[in-house]
């Protein structure tokens, strides 16, 4: 049961990071990016490791993606800026 | 490099690391088959050497201290080096009423949301903290809880409340609190027990809170760390993003 539940995580976490690569706009990159991180806890979780799952759902769900979209945000802002 | 003596040089170079790759995965041991003897001694030693149940931790904070202070200063000149290239530049001004704007796209649900987790993730946080000799967990991971706590406040769209919740000044100061409180616990074994990083204290009853001796007091100086420096690169991040606008258009 275990063994299944962890190839199912890593299997998953394989095809949703493969689907950041993939995907060629940034604002959609970061949206998938969440989703992996939630599979690499899911993944963290099957191989029995609560603590590291736990720093991973903070800083993969809500610390990265604010950070790149923030930045983005200031690129886009700069563009608009130096068009005129 | 033309084309293709560009990919005459790829392919020869990728057939051998795809060569050593393959020979290298043979030679890995089988997946969950761990075999080391270092992990099976601390099991066997470890509880009765430092009283805590947390062996992850224990090797962390106390047998292998040495390498997570060199860990925990990465992550302090890290938050140095974002801090210095994100100040205020000359002729960036901060954009006027910019700080007063709340975001109009936050719903009362999604604000009423946030406050309910603000409390649970400081507690969560905090238990992480301290419990980090007894139960999977310990200063890095309950610090990035504690810092989400107030990063809620953000994403509920109150970037002012933020910077209320958790001003710079605070930020910095547990940053460089927590950093220099890891030496100078280190600097306490030198005096008491001889060796940088060696247990000095009682180290009480296995399971019980205050077991592991310094491991406690590792744990609430780098959760402290932790926090501060997640913070402070977020808001770094923020205050470029909302609050700055570069100063080219001054002569409009």
């Amino acid at each position: 049961m275990n063994d299944v539940f962890q190839a199912i995580a890593m299997v998953s976490m394989g095809i949703v990071g493969t689907a950041v690569v993939l995907a060629r706009d940034p604002l959609r990159q970061v949206l998938i990016l969440g989703v992996y991180g939630m599979t690499m806890i899911i993944t963290f979780f099957a191989l029995q490791a609560p603590d590291v799952a736990l720093s991973a759902i903070v800083i993969t769900t809500a610390g990265l993606p604010p950070m790149v979209l923030l930045a983005l945000r200031k690129l886009r802002e700069y563009r608009k800026e130096h068009d005129q | 490099m033309s084309p293709r003596g560009r990919l005459l040089l790829f392919l020869p170079s990728a057939a051998a690391l795809l060569f050593l790759l393959i020979d290298g995965l043979h030679q890995l041991p089988g997946f969950g088959h761990y075999p080391g003897p270092y992990g099976y001694v601390l099991n066997g030693v470890g509880v009765s050497q430092r009283h805590a149940t947390n062996l992850v931790t224990a090797v962390n904070f106390d047998y292998r201290a040495f390498d997570t202070l060199g860990e925990e200063f990465i992550l302090f000149t890290a938050t140095t080096a974002v801090v210095l290239i994100l100040r205020h530049m000359r002729g960036e001004r901060e954009q006027p009423g910019a700080a007063d704007t709340r975001r109009e796209n936050a719903s009362e649900a999604l604000r009423g949301l946030a406050l309910a987790f603000v409390a649970a993730l400081i507690v969560l946080g905090g238990y992480v903290v301290v419990h980090g000799a007894l139960t999977p967990g310990g200063g890095f991971q309950g610090g990035v809880v504690l810092a989400a706590g107030a990063f809620v406040v953000f994403l509920a769209g109150e970037v002012v409340a933020m910077k209320r919740v958790a001003p710079e000044k605070l930020l910095e100061l547990g940053d460089a609190a927590g950093a220099a409180g890891f030496v100078l616990i280190g600097i306490g074994g030198l005096i008491f027990a001889d060796v940088f990083l060696q247990n000095f204290l009682d180290l009480g009853k296995p399971g019980s809170l205050n077991s592991g001796g310094t491991i406690v007091l590792v744990s609430i100086a780098i959760g402290i760390e932790v926090a501060g420096a997640f913070l402070l690169v977020w808001t770094e991040f923020l205050d470029q993003a909302v609050l700055v606008r570069s100063g080219g258009d001054e002569g409009e």
